[in-house]
């Protein structure tokens, strides 16, 4: 399978939409090489600022530019941006409603051996609490391509979130990508696997063994967490009766946080999550990580024969 | 109610006969500028008094360098805040909506009646600025310590169009303890931003007292010059000083111009001058009637 960093999808759409819209500018904090913006520095020096290691700054200076009809596309790692800069993201960006992109770098787990102050695991949490800001977590490079594309075409603040490994492609250049609305990559009648990031391929492959045995998973890629696509949740948790949610990222306040709160109001049915468990993360390979906090295919599979049973009391 | 009701009565009272013209800068003799900036003092003391509540302090020790820069230097239309000519202002500071507030009415962008409902449910005056509530508002403000990023980021995208609009920002003495706007002071240096003025105003004073006491700032100017600013100090309530201060600061190149204000908190209100307990209380109607008093004399 062809596996290929969310990262570049971030930098090779700025770079596309550079050509034909000069409102793009760059902005990085010493971290341009891991954000891979980079080639964009090179290429458009003047739309391209290092605003050197001050998160703060780098995001007042952003809702600066957009105030004089720039669309600024920040970029660092997503624990600093969404920690570091909170404040700023909200009472300047979000409580401005400023035309600021964000591209939260390394976020999960799989970041690897930096261990837990690298890892982003709170980010989709704390940006989806903000009022006006749109949150998108992209499951593989071409998926990261268009949604970088799509955020620019809506005004307002847009988070997104791509990681460092190389992961799978579970996409095409030409799969529809429309903001704000999920998509079912199989249909099933058992259980609805609801997934985002990473864990989409992950959901798919846990998908295909269980079909072995035979319990028919609907699998559903929710890229943008807000606004979440509540009438495809509903209708699926109503055809499926069961649901499990795949991240990665902390629970708590995440994506299982944000599809349980559709359900419970709207069509409660059982549900079952698989993400980070209140705890922080540690040095390791991506994939060793991605085990031992339980983010694999194996662990969806183990929630899903559970989800089951409860459905089924 | 009676607040309120006694608050718009005094603001239909047009004591200084203050005219608003259609674009600006206005050019004023010195007298109407003095005249211009009584009456914004007269509109923060009136506003906060109707609100029961505000930030008189702070506001009066920056309204002569304000007064002076919206009358005679700022470009802008009260008609049409977005107009592409305009040069931009950045309150660091937000909780000088007192302030702010005043200098929008006074040059024209809505009737002065309005600060009758400063900080009122539903009002668009909001307690601290907000652009969602009001459109000639550029940005919202109020969590100190952001504002000088966010002009130094226009500063940077109308240098990239190589366009000729000023950006000025005001923040306060006890803001520059925030991290953040020495993070801004160093890349506004980096950059060049020869068209980015800051107005600093040093009162020395913060909520909980004097700022030297609380987390020493000194020496301010010094600090400035070490990141590459260019400096000028004033007396931030001399309308010659401040006039020549922003002169200069247009005429510097190269680099971003601090204008330090040396300022007094409450500045105007007898009772109020140099008090840490005037940042953020407002006057009862005996105070209220004392504040006139004295903004009329012109202590």
């Amino acid at each position: 399978m062809e596996k290929k960093a969310t990262r570049f999808g971030y930098s090779d759409a700025l770079m596309d939409m550079a050509k034909t819209d000069d409102r793009i500018v760059v902005l990085d904090a010493d971290l341009s090489k891991s954000t891979t913006t980079v080639g964009f520095h090179k290429k458009y020096p003047k739309r391209s600022y290092n605003i050197g290691i001050a998160e703060q700054n780098m995001l007042g200076s952003a809702a600066g530019l957009s105030l004089t009809g720039k669309i600024p596309y920040v970029s660092t790692y997503g624990v600093f941006v969404s920690g570091r800069a909170y404040d700023q993201i909200r009472t300047t960006i979000c409580y401005s409603n400023l035309n600021v992109k964000i591209g939260g770098a390394h976020g999960g787990i799989s970041v690897g051996p930096d261990g837990a102050t690298h890892q982003a695991l709170e980010e989709i949490g704390l940006m989806r609490g903000l009022p006006n800001m749109t949150v998108i977590v992209p499951c593989d490079y071409h998926e990261t391509y268009k949604a970088t594309k799509a955020s620019a075409s809506i005004p307002g603040p847009v988070y997104i979130r791509f990681g460092r490994e190389a992961i799978p492609i579970v996409t095409k250049p030409d799969t529809p990508f429309v903001l704000g609305k999920g998509q079912v990559y199989k249909d099933g009648r058992d259980v609805s696997i609801i997934a985002c990031g990473s864990l989409v391929y992950e959901a798919l492959v846990a998908a295909e063994s269980l079909k072995t045995e035979g319990i028919h998973c609907k699998v559903i890629n929710i890229h943008t967490i807000k606004p979440m696509d509540k009438e495809l949740i509903i209708k699926s948790a109503q055809e499926t009766g069961a649901i499990v949610t795949a991240e990665e990222h902390q629970i708590m306040t995440g994506f299982g946080s944000a599809i349980s709160e559709v359900i419970v109001q709207n069509c409660p049915v059982p549900i079952e999550m698989v993400g980070i468990n209140d705890t922080f993360g540690e040095s390791g390979t991506p994939d060793e990580l991605m085990e031992a906090y339980h983010l694999t295919s194996n662990d969806i599979i183990e929630k899903v024969k559970k989800v089951i049973k409860r459905k089924k009391s | 109610m009676k607040r309120r009701e006694l608050g718009l009565e005094l603001l239909m009272d047009n004591l200084y006969n203050i005219k608003a013209y259609p674009e600006y800068p206005a050019k004023l003799e010195k007298e109407e500028v003095k005249r211009f900036c009584q009456q914004i003092r007269r509109d923060i003391v009136v506003s906060t008094f109707s609100a029961g509540s505000g930030h008189p302090g702070g506001s009066l020790s920056a309204a002569d360098m304000f007064g002076v820069l919206w009358s005679n230097f700022l470009k802008h239309k009260p008609s049409d805040p977005f107009w592409d000519g305009r040069d931009h202002v950045i309150y660091s500071k937000g909780h000088v909506t007192p302030l702010i507030y005043s200098l929008y009415a006074e040059t024209g962008y809505y009737n002065r009646s309005l600060l009758s409902t400063f900080r009122e449910f539903g009002s668009p005056l909001q307690g601290h600025p907000a652009n969602s509530k009001l459109d000639c508002i550029e940005v919202s403000s109020g969590s100190l310590g952001q504002g000088l990023s966010i002009a130094a980021g226009i500063a940077m995208g109308l240098k990239q169009d190589g366009k000729p609009n000023q950006v000025y920002a005001l923040c306060g003495d006890g803001e520059s303890q925030e991290g953040q706007i020495w993070e801004a002071i160093m890349s506004s240096a980096h950059f060049h931003l020869d068209n980015l003025t800051l107005f600093f105003d040093y009162n020395n004073l913060e909520i909980d007292g004097f700022v030297e006491d609380i987390m020493g700032i000194a020496p301010i100017e010094d600090k400035f010059k070490s990141f590459n600013w260019h400096t000028i100090v004033i007396d931030a309530h001399n309308i010659d000083e401040i006039n020549n201060g922003i002169q200069t600061a247009l005429s510097n190149t190269d680099r971003p111009t601090v204008i330090i204000g040396r300022s007094i908190k409450g500045k105007g209100v007898s009772y109020m001058e140099n008090q840490a307990g005037w940042h953020g209380r407002a006057p009862n109607e005996e105070e209220l009637k004392i504040a006139l008093e004295d903004i009329n004399r012109g202590i």
